[in-house]
């Protein structure tokens, strides 16, 4: 038994972590005795990728490419592949992922079972729209090849399924052509959610990338900085030399409270406005800041944080993100890690997928017990009421009621469930 | 680019999870020709596969051998130094024994001998004739801290690292007026199948990025001896030097 904990680092857990080095190890290792669960780089947020007590198989030994097709852009690999690792590999023959979230620190296999989005969903979608084929083991020694046009039904279950249908064991992945390494970027200073909005739509058709960085204290007018991107052909470039750094303990309180959030976001707002205009940035530092800082998460201190990320519809996009905002702002809570963005007009292929049209904000809050816990059930009520959703990727508390909501192919999923797989959240949300 | 022209590298082990990551920086580097000698030819063909993504100019063998047959292992260096001695020799196999059951099982014990002691410096030996002959060349093996000194928690495997550590002393001594290389490698607890077991018990490891990584720049800079990661050359320095009274009450 290992003690294991998920990103957001609330609690430990005993798990009995088996890795397979080979994937053709792998079926002699699940069996339906015991309830079991694909574990990959542990990024998920909450419980999703906890199973206390339990067998958790670690899937990041499974990290082998098996073929590239250089005409088409098509690779098959397995599912314990890192998003870095293919980055790194194919971008400088031209290809590229089509969705990268902001970390590139997970695995295929994690990407496709959360149905991960990145900046650019209002072009091209989410994770699972680029997955044409992926092979699912159950543990009672069934194997099921499954995509969009084979076994429609275990695919649609499987993409944003949280691992609960089979252990994912490879995936082929359609790359796209893309020009280089390099972005051309640019941030705009924004004073009120009005101009966020604005700044998003006249952004979608031009720019693939889009994002912003909110001031989640910033009361009444909703200040932040809108950032937007698309490739750029500047030729072979050196990559500049990324400078890894790491938080090398946990320190004994966290480091984002009432203290240090007020002068910390104010200093970025006013850093950053001055750093308005356009830029060239590597596709590394315009997309995944955070990961040249390990383990950046223990700066929560020994209790760890929670994040909350919903989505709300686009006829209601503006009141309810205003109305989260104003209730984050009035409890003092939260971080300066907080991003709000609009999804394009599609839905998640997978039953269980989060991403859907509207406004996603998402904010880390450091864990304070109680009064975290109370303000995030205000949140739920505007999120409901609203007709959104939570992304359980970063869950590790929403009410079943919540759940279900939002998730109304619910139903749909549950026959798709490989029983001997079971995780902290299924039990939770789903009751095994 | 034509075969000939492209450097030799031969990993004995070739499927260990070090060799690969060892094996990838180098193909990543530049295409290579890359002989893998391996016990179980289908699992090797991921390994293979996967090179091959990772680098197309590449070519990759993969070659079944007996670890522990001194002919066959003869026969696999004069096979694979035809047409040219390789430029690169890495020693990567083994496995970690449970020293408890070592205690009690001698069949267990001697296995864990030879495939970590015996059988590495045969594959040294078969390796150092010819890339003395020919003057030139690399071989590199993976010996282990644990080598350094015995230690209740794992003096089988210790003394069968402790051999090869010996073994490629004396192979520097003899080449040390020659241009071939003799690189051993120490690697500390590194997280990789073979040590999952003691993972699991808690015990902290090194990445096997980072120790591949340490491997293959300490190999091209052609350093008698790569502790990885670098600490451990402090800390085996301490550990060697405790006076007896004091290691023989620590539980290590």
């Amino acid at each position: 038994m290992v003690k294991v904990c998920a990103w957001g680092r609330l609690d430990a857990f005993d798990h009995d972590v088996r890795a397979p080095s080979n994937r053709l190890m792998l079926p002699a290792m699940l069996d339906a005795s015991s309830s079991g669960l694909a574990f990959g780089m542990g990024r998920s947020y909450g419980d999703s990728c906890l199973n206390p007590g339990g067998v958790l198989w670690k899937m990041t030994g499974l990290d082998r490419f098996i073929s590239f097709d250089d005409a088409t852009g098509l690779l098959h690999c397995e599912a314990g592949v890192l998003l870095r690792d293919i980055q790194r590999l194919f971008i400088p023959r031209g290809w590229a992922l089509a969705v990268v979230p902001g970390t590139q620190l997970v695995t295929v296999g994690g990407a496709i079972a959360n149905d991960i989005h990145g900046k650019n969903h209002h072009a091209l979608g989410s994770f699972g729209d680029h997955v044409r084929r992926l092979e699912l083991r159950r543990t009672d020694g069934q194997a099921i090849e499954c995509g969009p046009e084979l076994n429609a039904d275990w695919f649609a279950a499987t993409v944003g399924g949280m691992g609960l249908t089979g252990v994912i064991t490879t995936a082929q992945l359609q790359l796209r052509r893309i020009p280089g390494a390099w972005l051309q970027t640019e941030t705009i200073p924004y004073a009120s959610l009005e101009e966020f909005f604005v700044l998003s739509d006249e952004s979608e058709a031009g720019w693939e990338h889009t994002v912003s960085w909110i001031d989640c204290l910033s009361k009444g007018s909703h200040r932040g900085l809108f950032m937007r991107a698309n490739s750029v052909d500047i030729g072979a470039q050196p990559a500049p030399v990324g400078r890894s750094k790491s938080m090398p303990f946990t320190p004994p309180v966290s480091l984002v409270n009432g203290l240090s959030l007020k002068p910390f976001n104010a200093a970025y707002f006013n850093l950053n406005k001055r750093k308005t205009g356009l830029r060239t940035q590597h596709y590394e530092a315009f997309f995944h800041p955070l990961d040249n800082l390990h383990h950046w998460n223990r700066m929560y201190g020994p209790k760890g944080f929670y994040q909350y990320q919903s989505v709300v519809p686009p006829g209601v996009a503006r009141d309810a993100t205003g109305a989260m905002l104003h209730v984050i702002a009035e409890s003092g809570e939260g971080s300066f890690l907080a991003v709000l963005k609009t999804f394009g007009n599609r839905r998640s292929i997978g039953m269980l997928g989060f991403p859907e049209p509207g406004a996603t904000l998402a904010l880390d809050f450091p864990n304070r017990g109680d009064r975290t816990l109370s303000l995030f059930k205000r949140l739920d009520a505007i999120v409901c009421e609203a007709g959104g959703r939570i992304y359980p990727a970063k869950d590790a508390r929403m009410p079943r009621a919540v759940f279900e909501s939002g998730y109304p192919r619910l139903p749909e999923f549950l026959p798709f469930r490989d029983p001997g797989i079971s995780s902290a959240m299924s039990r939770r949300l789903m009751g095994s | 680019m034509s075969q000939s022209s492209l450097r030799k590298i031969v990993i004995v082990g070739g499927t260990s999870a070090m060799a690969q990551h060892c094996a990838r920086l180098w193909v990543q580097a530049a295409p290579a020709h890359l002989v893998l000698a391996v016990r179980n030819a289908a699992r090797a063909q991921t390994a293979a596969a996967d090179l091959k993504v990772r680098s197309p100019g590449s070519t990759i063998e993969v070659v079944e051998t007996d670890f522990l047959d001194s002919q066959g292992i003869a026969a696999f260096a004069e096979q694979v130094s035809r047409g040219g001695v390789p430029d690169i020799v890495l020693i990567a196999h083994g496995s970690l024994p449970d020293q408890a059951t070592c205690q009690t099982d001698l069949n267990e014990c001697r296995d864990a001998l030879e495939v970590n002691g015996v059988s590495p410096v045969l594959f040294a030996e078969a390796f150092a004739g010819k890339m003395q002959q020919a003057g030139r060349g690399t071989l590199a093996l993976i010996g282990s801290v644990a080598g350094d000194r015995g230690r209740k928690s794992n003096y089988a495997y210790g003394a069968a690292k402790g051999m090869v550590t010996r073994y490629a002393q004396g192979l520097q001594h003899r080449l040390a007026a020659s241009k071939v290389n003799i690189v051993l490698i120490k690697p500390g607890p590194t997280a990789t199948p073979m040590t999952a077991k003691l993972s699991s018990q808690g015990v902290a490891m090194a990445s096997v990025e980072e120790v591949a990584h340490s491997i293959v720049t300490g190999i091209d800079a052609g350093k008698p001896v790569i502790y990885a990661p670098a600490k451990w050359a402090v800390i085996m320095m301490i550990i060697r030097h405790l006076p007896r009274f004091v290691f023989n009450k620590m539980n290590i």
